[in-house]
């Protein structure tokens, strides 16, 4: 084993600092998926179509900045724009028009309503944007390269994919963490993800809270793709496979739980590329696995809470 | 509810599908009337990742149709396109394959992009005896596994287009000794390695392979895989991807500066070069399953590459890539097949006659003289390629170019491409014609 | 007319007015068959659903069914022996996911089959030289017990056993909900622990209803894999998942015959969809999708049902 690590060391540390970037992309887009649940029960299947819009929006305006003149930086604060002008146009949109009149159904209704929106999505962002794959990959190519040594060797890595993305996971749980526990609204949304009857009985208007939170989730949906747009071709079907993705990571992590979000993507990221690295054929199952083998130990997921049961 | 039982209610039925019942007893080999518009089945991709393919591929069609209708048809018959999506899966495409010959009875079937879609479609094609053009997957083992009446390929197949490329690169780089591969995790990222794996161990035996990775297909992110790529350092890396997975992996692979480590090897990238731009850098060997380049040095008919590739892009705003070039071979196929059979005078072809007439069919492609074989199969040039930026596009373009016959790289007639590849020797590399500089 | 006497006699009438179709057009036969199949499928998803519990993974036993016959048919060709086999495996396969998925509920249980599903379908994509891959696996010609038929004859035997497949699973379906066991499955959705007073196991009730639905789903695969003689991973992909969950609300959980009348009217939606804008089909049935459960949320046999209700009334 000690021979193993030696020889394999530097490869496991590569594998790591992979791992760590698209546990980040993967966060982005679970943890809107799972606040969404959490407060309004609703398992949104249009999250992952949010985030190709999402994606797609900060493609194109990405290029239009590039084409109106604007220097290379300006396309980092494009990239926010689009995302938030996505969550705030859909996300309010969707809410109102569809999922308030099902709230009170069951949710087997709820989540085919998400899933016939992202049908339609599906489509509609084939008439927007086309099928030819769709890039914009300026932010990149702006932060350059970091040289991780390897042996005598160096291995350059994205600076936007080892070091931004990263941050800006970290940056959204820690402020979602404040945002929740430290401000009123936080605890409201709290309060309506603990106990919607007793919250709602204390006073707590959860049609707002739906609304809000479920804006919130299309935003952080939409910021997920803008920001893995810069390091992926865009193509028709992004959406079907980031959403299964994400719903394992919301079923492992437990419904609601931020910070179990964050572990899961961690646990996901790394054991892909280090599958990768090592066992190429288990990349793909990988996911699932974690997500069985947790479920098997924590039926109510790594950070979920075991509820009281209806009599 | 006794009138539901009345014949009307039975046709109603039917006819509100756009279609008319007909006796479902018509015959391949009845006579056929002159109909007055000759319809058109093409399957495509028009939804999911391979509609980059697709969606060109039914673009260059419309564009065709409208040619011919406007210079009269095909035999005087104006003709008509009915178009299916692969993308929702086969169960539901050979469903649609039924419902376009047995419902909208259409005379010929343009099929398939897809490998799987073709496996499932031409023995289909064969039992309901209907003309069927194969007009761009690539799996060679159609015709190599069974003889088939009623289906021909009007273009090669992956071992020509596999083949050609490993050739070119053995001519042009002959002192490689480690490679690895990254395809797509499907039949034609693992089918495209087995025939390049094949040829070149008995080519250039004792080449070793250092990573052979197959990630997930529709895979975003290829970072795990360039890093390891970066770590082995390996003399070659092939990759048979395309589409926004071969636009995502050269990318990643140019910002990390892997085309600076490694000779890449990308077969089909001629269909991502306008997208990808100078993101690929010079000196990197593409491929374009056939001879399918809009700057082709020594085209057969210049003006008519020309035309098509203006029109083209006067309607998509884009160069045609391969799978426009494939369905124009298919069209003039089929104008050949039918000029063939319709010659002296002869009644219009019934499905067999149309179908005899394919066997031995020669035909002109953008670029080539083509010809289908006795086993149905075409036989199309291959047209390989080292990138280089010039100032007048704004992508690489091709240069050092080979034109590889399809005699040279074509599994014979009857035989099986593996074992076929086996028997090569490297005295074939002797009779790889020299390489066109670009003009 | 009382309301289970209708469904029955319903059921017969949209049985012959299948038979009906299927003889106008053999492309009809082909989609009808396809359409049984599912509604077989959905028959099952409708038994879980009873217990309040929705599984976006049965897909996998589907797959499970299709892949059996294609993997038996080189060594067993023939149709009367394969189907039972199908079904057989796909039980199998229900029994031993079962004892492990019937301890969750709601999405956990719902999440747990999606993976699960996707586990099937990476496999199937991954072990390419024993599956194929992507391009997925042709069925060759089969006989039917014994009989080796011309393709059309073939066809309608298939056709045939779907249907009475389709009507005796479906009158065992609602003598099964009428029974005990259907009664317990739907204390599973209202009040669980009341079940576990009355000293009956929730999980066991859940477990021998998980078990029938794969089981009926690995029959729904064999049909579809006979119909379509060729097979791909996207049998089990989660979106075929999603189709027979849609063809559920579709239908209308009400009844049995929901399911058939689902399936149908989703086949032809989709294909007359397709027929029509070929490439916004799925636009088209989302937005079909929306509308059922907007403004009919009781699926066509809500529709159906009521309409009758307000006729006997009068």
């Amino acid at each position: 084993m000690g021979g193993w690590f030696q020889d394999n060391g530097p490869l496991l540390g590569l594998a790591l600092l992979d791992g760590i970037a698209s546990a980040a992309l993967i966060f982005m887009v679970a943890v809107g998926l799972n606040l969404v649940f959490g407060v309004l029960r609703v398992l949104n299947v249009a999250h992952g179509s949010l985030f190709a819009i999402g994606a797609y929006a900060a493609a194109s305006v990405g290029v239009f900045a590039a084409s109106a003149g604007l220097p290379a930086w300006a396309s980092l604060p494009a990239l926010l724009l689009a995302a938030i002008l996505v969550g705030l146009v859909l996300g309010p949109l969707v809410e109102r028009l569809l999922l308030r009149r099902i709230y009170d159904e069951e949710p087997v209704l709820q989540l085919l309503v998400t899933f016939a929106l992202f049908m339609i999505l599906e489509d509609a962002q084939k008439l927007i944007w086309g099928v030819q794959p769709v890039s914009f990959s300026t932010p990149v190519s702006l932060l350059g390269t970091v040289d991780v040594p390897f042996g005598a060797d160096v291995i350059p890595y994205n600076t936007y994919q080892v070091i931004l993305l990263p941050l800006v996971a970290v940056a959204t749980l820690a402020g979602l963490a404040l945002f929740l526990r430290r401000t009123l609204t936080g605890r409201v949304i709290v309060a309506v993800t603990t106990d919607r009857e007793a919250a709602t009985a204390m006073g707590i208007d959860a049609r707002r809270v739906f609304l809000l939170t479920f804006t919130f989730g299309a935003m952080l949906a939409a910021l997920g793709g803008a920001l893995s747009a810069p390091t992926t071709s865009l193509v028709p079907g992004i959406g079907a496979s980031t959403i299964v993705l994400s719903f394992a990571v919301v079923a492992t992590a437990g419904l609601g739980q931020i910070e179990g979000a964050a572990l899961t993507a961690l646990m996901i990221g790394i054991g892909r590329s280090v599958a990768v690295t090592f066992a190429p054929e288990l990349e793909v199952v990988v996911p699932y696995m974690i997500m069985v083998l947790v479920l098997l130990v924590r039926p109510q997921g790594l950070f979920g809470v075991v509820e009281t049961r209806r009599i | 509810m006794t009138h539901a039982l009345s014949p009307s209610r039975r046709q109603m039925l039917a006819a509100g599908f756009g279609s008319v019942v007909l006796p479902g007893t018509l015959s391949a080999q009845a006579p056929a009337q002159r109909p007055t518009e000759l319809r058109i089945g093409v399957t495509t991709f028009l939804s999911g990742p391979a509609s980059v393919f697709g969606v060109p591929g039914r673009q260059a069609a419309e564009m065709l149709a409208e040619e011919i209708n406007r210079e009269g048809g095909i035999g005087g018959v104006p003709i008509r396109l009915f178009f299916v999506d692969e993308a929702p899966g086969i169960d539901h495409l050979v469903g649609e394959f039924r419902r376009l010959v047995q419902n909208e009875r259409v005379d010929v079937m343009f099929a398939s992009i897809s490998s799987g879609s073709c496996l499932a479609c031409t023995p289909l094609a064969e039992e309901l005896r209907k003309v069927t053009l194969l007009w761009d997957c690539g799996t060679q083992r159609i015709f190599e596994e069974r003889r088939y009446q009623y289906a021909f390929r009007t273009q090669a197949n992956a071992t020509p287009e596999i083949l050609a490329p490993l050739l070119y690169l053995m001519k042009t780089r002959p002192d490689f000794r480690t490679i690895a591969v990254l395809n797509q995790d499907y039949a034609w990222g693992r089918d495209s390695w087995e025939i390049w794996k094949t040829a070149m161990d008995v080519l250039k035996p004792g080449t070793r392979v250092v990573a052979e990775l197959f990630p997930r297909f529709g895979a975003t992110d290829f970072s795990a895989e360039v890093t390891r790529l970066l770590a082995l350092r390996p003399d070659v890396i092939l990759s048979t991807s395309w589409g926004g997975e071969l636009d995502t992996f050269i990318r990643q692979a140019n910002e990390r500066r892997l085309f600076e480590r490694s000779t890449f090897v990308l077969p089909l990238a001629e269909s991502s070069l306008e997208r990808v731009g100078r993101t690929l850098p010079a000196g990197h060997i593409v491929g374009s399953r056939g001879d399918h380049w809009h700057q082709h040095p020594r085209p057969a008919n210049p003006q008519a590459l020309q035309r098509f590739v203006e029109g083209f892009r006067r309607r998509t705003n884009a160069y045609p890539i391969y799978p426009a070039y494939h369905m124009a071979q298919a069209f003039s196929a089929l104008r050949a097949a039918y000029a063939r059979a319709l010659q002296g005078g002869a009644a219009w072809p019934s499905d067999a006659q149309l179908a005899a007439a394919f066997n031995g069919l020669e035909f002109d492609s953008p670029t080539a003289r083509m010809r289908i074989r006795e086993d149905g199969q075409g036989l199309e040039p291959q047209l390989i390629g080292t990138t280089a930026h010039t100032d007048r596009f704004p992508f690489p373009v091709l240069d050092n170019m080979v034109i590889f016959p399809p005699e040279l790289v074509t599994t014979p007639v009857g035989q099986n491409s593996v074992a076929w590849l086996r028997t090569l020797t490297p005295e074939i590399l002797a009779r790889v014609p020299d390489a066109i500089r670009a003009g | 007319m009382t309301l289970p006497r209708m469904e029955a006699l319903l059921g017969l009438l949209v049985a012959a007015l299948l038979v009906l179709a299927a003889l106008s057009t053999p492309w009809m036969k082909f989609v009808l068959t396809i359409a049984l199949a599912k509604g077989i499928a959905v028959l099952g998803i409708l038994l879980l659903l009873r217990a309040g519990q929705v599984s976006f993974g049965h897909a996998l036993y589907v797959a499970i069914g299709a892949y059996s016959v294609a993997f038996l048919a080189p060594s067993i060709p023939d149709a009367a022996l394969l189907l039972p086999a199908a079904a057989l495996v796909a039980t199998l396969a229900g029994a031993l996911i079962g004892l492990f998925v019937s301890r969750y509920r709601e999405i956990f249980f719902g999440m747990l089959n999606l993976a699960l599903s996707m586990v099937f379908y990476s496999m199937l994509e991954k072990f390419y030289h024993l599956t194929k891959g992507t391009d997925g696996i042709r069925v060759p010609p089969l006989t039917a017990a014994g009989m080796t038929l011309d393709r059309v004859t073939f066809e309608w035997t298939v056709f045939a056993t779907a249907l009475v497949l389709a009507l005796a699973f479906g009158a065992f379906a609602r003598a099964y909900l009428l029974s005990p066991m259907g009664e317990a499955l739907g204390a599973i959705k209202t009040r669980e622990t009341r079940l576990e007073f009355m000293g009956v196991s929730p999980r066991r009730v859940l477990l021998s209803a998980y078990i029938l639905s794969a089981m009926m789903a690995g029959c729904a695969g064999a049909l579809v894999a006979m119909t379509t003689r060729h097979v791909t991973p996207l049998l089990s992909y989660w979106t075929a998942s999603g189709e027979l969950v849609f063809i559920a609300i579709l239908g209308g959980a009400g009844g049995v015959l929901g399911p058939f009348l689902g399936a149908i009217a989703y086949e032809l939606v989709r294909v007359y969809a397709a027929a029509t804008v070929a490439d916004m089909w799925q636009m088209i049935l989302g937005a079909v999708l929306l509308l059922v459960i907007l403004f009919a949320r009781g699926g066509i046999w809500g529709l159906l049902s009521a309409r009758a209700g307000k006729g006997a009334g009068a």
